[in-house]
């Protein structure tokens, strides 16, 4: 039988991909241009017995996401910049309290309420710091929208995987676009879930770390009666203030991102291997850079790109390499210099690494990208 | 790399042109399995305003998403043709609806004119059918896919009880543009 | 005969962070009381939090317990409630938490009617963090960032909750310690949304800044203050000023949330 095929916008792909994923628990509130990602998973989500609520804000949204994900859900939240400002408080609980969930951020301009209809990558940074104190994040860049379909079933995988919450960085080009889109079979697609504990209730620490980074995670109803909280926690879930215990408990959990990198890192190399000069793009601006590397490749420019699919944790590897590799490293990004800030940290003066920044509501076009490749070169 | 082809649906809010859009970029990608991407941009008006829909059709994968300059535009207002023909590729096509565009834009392009909104009005007898003769006579004049294909994406959108109407609507609007063409 | 709360405590987690005096302690040992009339499953069962003194409370119970942000406990109990309905909810907090960095999530609760028991214990201040005015705090009272007396408003959470929807509302008073676990089983065994408000006395940071020289003076102003319902509707205006409504302020049946999305499934699936 022929798979079903659909001409789909970015933001419906991602609520498909998260129902292939499993996903039965959306909580959210609404925000252009992220709605579209609400909108369907409050008509399919009821369909098959899971729940959709409109919450009062972005940050009960949140709160409610992780009250469900603690029953055992698998739960999506999507919004946009200042929904994201708001929802940075609930992403630290998730990070310390080890909560899985998604959140999706189809970003656009700002700061504040900026342009809610123009595309945007200026929240990069916001993904990885914007919460307060020592954390991991894990941040999905796609830029199609296939790829949106199954970089949402990923990031489902990551966070039931890593017991985390993973966000999936849109902009509004990849979240409003439509394009073909083609639904995975079941089984086609890995789908992951957490681990359950494989120990009685009596026994159970929700942040035992004896087997492993990641610690099996219960689900409220199930017969295992254990506290969760906010505050710095030691393996039995209670509040502590050893300066060991919660020391330990900081470090394991961004261990058990950075020590896992090889499983979470994915990107696409294109052109890469003889590139004298490196286009670093991510999302839709990483369309425009494929096209301007085709046509420089035509003019004999040895141009190629490294697309990151995910961007935090920064693929600082293969960056240091490119670095020593290449001339350049350009950096055409839809804010005024938010990743080309780690490619610099990274390439640690090896090559150039120049920036095209826009953050006029238009796109960055291939002419502007092709100019800046030549003006470096 | 394959071959864009970039076309422009402009006019005003509510005259359904990112529907023809995205009709014309489900014949291209569902009905033919070409390669198509469809955008649009919108301001904070829900009706009214300037709309415009833009799809791009390639054998290959496409990487910019955007129209760049387009091959063909349909302009449905005079303010859309002022503001969107100079977008237009040397050599291309623009298509206006007569009644509304009474200052036809001069440029290095091909100018088709037929009266789309009193079409749909008179001959088929909705006005909200505009937007099903426009893509009629955008794809009669383009050739970008096959007049069945874009007849099989019409029909598959539209509920049951409108599809003769917006049968009669697209072949319509194909046949008045292989008219005018004629001239 | 003693009653038995130490079975529903964990072991090893006592003692608590109260004070001296805090009536906190004889809320929980009411929720405890109330719990156990209504025989809720423990493994069943979620008791939700905020920040804060009260919000402590969960950390002690042996149920399924989650301590969360400020002022977010009904929104994250609602996460709780509508994934699992099946579960008994049950959300703990004091004033501040609850109605003021928590209100719009606690009037949109109400508004709901979620079928959770909200238990708010209002002891008219911020206690763990020194003693700042709250939206419950009375007028011209003094706290530490109302040294002249404070100029705000107080919110009245019995009617702010009747207001936005809740439709059981309940209050009582730490003094009042045989009325509590009657008042919050009542409200754990009403379908739809239950705020049972304890007014609450807080010596180390409330009291002593407002000439209460005891824990007893502190207790005998809630005894004085606290007027029964039945008691106020014979009594006049006059009688009644500067006194308190205790018992069940108000119960209403509306369609509980969790029952309504159900039949929104229901409809999804062409039922």
């Amino acid at each position: 039988m022929a798979k079903k095929v659909a001409l789909m916008q970015g933001n419906e792909a991602c609520a498909h991909g998260a129902l292939y994923a499993g996903c039965n628990f959306f909580a959210g509130y609404p925000i252009t241009p992220s709605t579209e990602v609400a909108e369907v998973m409050s008509v399919e989500l009821p369909k098959i017995g899971g729940k959709f609520i409109q919450m009062e804000d972005e940050i009960g949204a949140t709160a409610a996401l992780i009250g469900a994900a603690l029953t055992g859900a698998k739960a999506l939240d999507s919004t946009s910049g200042p929904g994201m400002s708001l929802k940075q408080e609930l992403l630290g609980y998730a990070c310390i309290a080890e909560i899985p969930c998604v959140i999706v951020n189809v970003q656009r301009g700002g700061p504040s309420t900026g342009m809610p209809t123009g595309p945007s990558q200026s929240d990069m940074q916001q993904a990885m710091w914007g919460t307060h104190g020592d954390h991991a994040a894990i941040v999905l860049t796609p830029a199609s929208c296939q790829e949106i379909y199954e970089e949402t079933v990923r990031a489902f995988n990551l966070a039931e995987k890593y017991r985390m919450p993973v966000q999936i960085q849109l902009d509004e080009i990849c979240a409003h676009m439509r394009e073909r889109v083609e639904f995975a079979e079941p089984g086609e697609l890995e789908v992951i879930d957490r681990e359950a504990p494989s120990v009685p209730p009596e026994e159970y620490k929700p942040f035992d770390d004896t087997k492993g980074l990641v610690p099996p995670l219960a689900a409220f109803g199930s017969g295992y009666r254990y506290h969760v909280t906010g505050l710095n926690k030691a393996a039995d879930g209670f509040p502590t203030t050893k300066a060991e215990l919660v020391d330990a408990e900081e470090r394991r959990q961004i261990d058990k991102v950075m020590l896992n990198q090889k499983d979470i890192q994915k990107n696409e190399e294109y052109l890469l291997d003889d590139a004298e000069v490196v286009l670093f793009a991510y999302g839709s601006t990483s369309r425009s850079a494929r096209y301007a590397v085709n046509e420089l490749r035509k003019e004999g420019v040895k141009a190629g790109m490294f697309r990151p699919l995910t961007m935090w944790p920064f693929p600082d590897e293969r960056i240091a390499e490119l670095a020593d590799q290449a001339k350049a490293i350009v950096c055409p990004e839809m804010n005024l210099g938010q990743m080309v800030r780690e490619v610099e940290r990274v390439a640690k003066g090896n090559c150039t690494v120049a920036h095209i920044g826009r953050v006029d509501g238009e796109p960055i076009n291939p002419g502007q990208i092709i100019d800046k490749v030549k003006e470096v070169l | 790399m394959a071959e864009r082809y970039e076309i422009r649906f402009s006019g005003a809010g509510g005259q359904g042109l990112i529907t023809a859009g995205i009709i014309l970029a489900e014949a291209a990608s569902i009905v033919e399995g070409k390669y198509a991407v469809q955008s649009q941009s919108y301001g904070p008006e829900a009706r009214g305003g300037a709309s415009k829909s833009e799809v791009i059709i390639s054998d290959g994968p496409i990487d910019y998403p955007k129209a760049t300059v387009v091959d063909a535009c349909l302009a449905m207002t005079q303010v859309a043709a002022d503001k969107y023909a100079n977008g237009i590729k040397p050599g291309g096509l623009l298509l206006l609806d007569d009644d509304f565009v009474k200052n036809v834009p001069e440029g290095d392009f091909r100018v088709v004119k037929i009266p789309i909104m009193r079409i749909a009005k008179e001959d088929v007898g909705r006005e909200i059918v505009a937007n099903v003769v426009a893509l009629g006579a955008m794809i009669a004049l383009t050739d970008v896919v096959a007049r069945d294909s874009g007849e099989t994406a019409v029909l598959a959108k539209v509920p049951e009880a409108f599809l003769d109407l917006n049968k009669k609507a697209y072949s319509l609007g194909f046949e008045k543009v292989k008219e005018a063409m004629e001239q | 005969m003693a009653y038995d709360y130490e079975k529903s405590i964990r072991p090893g987690k006592l003692p608590h962070i109260w004070c001296p005096g805090c009536g906190h302690g004889i809320v929980m040992k009411g929720l405890i009381r109330a719990m156990d009339s209504c025989e809720l499953d423990r493994d069943n069962t979620a008791v939700v939090s905020g920040i804060g003194c009260a919000s402590r409370l969960p950390g002690y119970l042996d149920t399924c317990t989650l301590h969360t942000a400020h002022g977010r406990a009904a929104a994250f109990a609602t996460g709780v409630k509508m994934a699992k309905p099946e579960m008994n909810v049950i959300v703990v907090g004091g004033d501040g938490d609850g109605t003021a960095i928590g209100g719009n999530h606690f009037i949109h609760a109400c508004r709901r009617n979620i079928d959770m028991t909200y238990l708010v214990m209002n002891n008219s201040i911020y206690g763990m963090t020194g003693g700042q005015f709250s939206p419950c705090t009375p007028t011209g009272a003094k706290a530490s960032t109302t040294v002249y007396g404070n100029p705000d408003p107080t919110f009245d959470i019995a009617k702010l909750a009747i207001g936005a929807g809740a439709t059981f509302v309940a209050r009582g008073t730490a003094f009042h310690a045989t009325q509590i676990d009657k008042l919050i089983a009542e409200g754990i065994k009403h379908k739809g949304l239950a705020v049972i408000e304890i007014l609450d006395d807080c010596p180390t940071t409330y009291g002593r800044r407002n000439k209460f020289r005891s824990v007893i003076d502190m207790m005998k102003r809630l005894k004085e203050i606290a007027v029964p319902v039945a008691a106020a509707a014979k009594m006049t205006p006059e009688q009644l000023e500067g006194k308190v409504l205790t018992g069940v302020l108000h119960k209403e049946e509306r369609p509980e949330y969790t029952e309504q999305y159900a039949q929104v499934i229901q409809r999804a699936q062409g039922a």
